[in-house]
């Protein structure tokens, strides 16, 4: 273990972290948006709607994340598109994440006992005053827990924006290895800051679920 | 801004199938390595020695909380720092199996644990040894029980596998990489290979399901 390397290069890890953490969060917020609409489309009356729903989905959980930056930063600029990296990266996870996320929040609406709707509307509200006083607010509580995995999943995930050239822990710990051969203690590094990130929202969704769990 | 052309993929069609059928090489035996690693990793946990266990619960808990590609160049770099000089291949499929071996592993011990205790002690009252009865009782029914989880984890690792073209290994990112440095078409080329790997995918998803309902029927 080469320490007096490992405390030299450790700043420019947490500048790396902190990347990381910008990335995550501009994505998870990109993300909780588009799954809100593709799970809103996903689940509305309309043919075409559900259709387009479906083929957001099965398209961005049936390729690899890596391809879907791939087209749209180094693809991007054929079709007109030209994004910084960091854009691109922040664009293509959001994209990418709202796919799983919208599952997990049409999985917890659906997760809502039927009779609460039939009684609502039995009692004469309407279907958008069920939707918004009855089903949102119980289904908001049984989604706190599959969107935590979601977020955590997508910490992990943005590790990909290192390929292209986001200089966040993964590109940094690259460079580090590549320029002092020492790939245990780099790697030790990284990962105890992405684990410290983790566990730091894997514990707010702790903290989130069991406040909110319906018993 | 320039017009797009699908027609310049088509000189590369060979060199594509060919990193095609080395993504699902790859898929394979690292689907092969995670599932055997992933009962040895569960087991391990649960019944050995505290030893042998605790580093494996750590190594565990390591490898779900960083990324897969972080993984990779620790295994990719850090095998040569302690002086075993493999393959980029060899490298990959180590670590996209111990990657998923390891995602396995806490499906599998969840699946072990939940098997019925008058399995154990049936099997133990008829002369069955510990090993044998893990062997022959309680592992099966815990497979069969989670098969979806691991058949989800084996789509995940389909999907992953993109991830060692980092480290050069010619699979299907990799050659549509070489194809772009000839003709600068990274759309046409990326778009290709996400329909591929979307074609992968159904074929993948369309088998476990058949997989899926003959376990149901046995049952």
């Amino acid at each position: 273990m080469d320490f007096p390397m490992m405390l030299r290069v450790f700043p420019f890890f947490v500048e790396a972290a902190w990347v990381t953490v910008q990335i995550s969060v501009l994505s998870l917020l990109l993300g909780l948006a588009v799954a809100a609409v593709i799970a809103s489309a996903k689940m509305s009356g309309s043919l075409v709607l559900r259709t387009f729903g479906s083929l957001y989905v099965s398209v961005f959980r049936g390729t690899p994340c890596l391809i879907q930056l791939f087209v749209l930063y180094f693809g991007g600029p054929q079709i007109g598109i030209n994004l910084e990296p960091f854009a691109a990266g922040v664009i293509g996870l959001g994209l990418n994440i709202g796919a799983y996320m919208a599952e997990s929040i049409r999985g917890a609406v659906l997760g809502v006992d039927r009779g609460q709707v039939e009684a609502a509307r039995t009692i004469g509200f309407g279907r958008l005053q069920t939707l918004r006083l009855v089903v949102l607010p119980q289904a908001a509580r049984l989604m706190i827990r599959p969107l935590g995995v979601n977020a955590v999943g997508l910490i992990k995930g943005s590790a990909l924006v290192s390929t292209i050239s986001v200089v966040e822990l993964t590109y940094t710990a690259q460079r580090f290895i590549g320029s002092t051969y020492k790939p245990f203690e780099i790697f030790g590094i990284a990962a105890l800051l992405y684990m410290l990130i983790v566990y730091v929202v894997a514990r707010a969704v702790d903290v989130l679920d069991r406040r909110y769990a319906i018993n | 801004m320039q017009g797009l052309d699908f027609s310049v993929v088509t000189p590369y069609t060979d060199i594509l199938l060919m990193g095609m059928w080395w993504t699902v090489v790859l898929t394979v035996t690292g689907a092969v390595i995670s599932f055997f690693f992933g009962i040895f990793f569960a087991v391990a946990v649960l019944y050995a020695p505290k030893m042998i266990a605790y580093p494996i619960r750590f190594f565990m808990w390591l490898f779900m909380g960083t990324p897969l590609l972080l993984q990779l160049f620790l295994i990719y770099f850090g095998l040569s720092q302690i002086g075993i000089n493999v393959p980029a291949l060899v490298a990959g499929i180590v670590g996209l199996g111990l990657h998923f071996a390891v995602y396995n592993a806490d499906v599998m011990r969840a699946g072990i644990v939940s098997v019925d205790a008058g399995q154990t002690e049936g099997a133990r009252s008829i002369g069955f040894g510990r090993f044998q009865t893990l062997r022959y009782v309680v592992i099966p029914q815990a497979v069969r029980n989670t098969l979806p989880a691991i058949g989800n984890n084996l789509i995940v690792l389909l999907k992953e596998s993109s991830l060692v073209s980092i480290i050069g290994i010619a699979e299907l990112v990799h050659s549509a990489q070489l194809a772009i440095s000839e003709t600068f078409r990274p759309f046409e080329f990326y778009i290709t290979v996400a329909a591929l790997y979307y074609i992968l995918n159904l074929v993948l998803e369309s088998g476990l399901r058949q997989v899926e309902k003959q376990v149901e029927v046995s049952r």
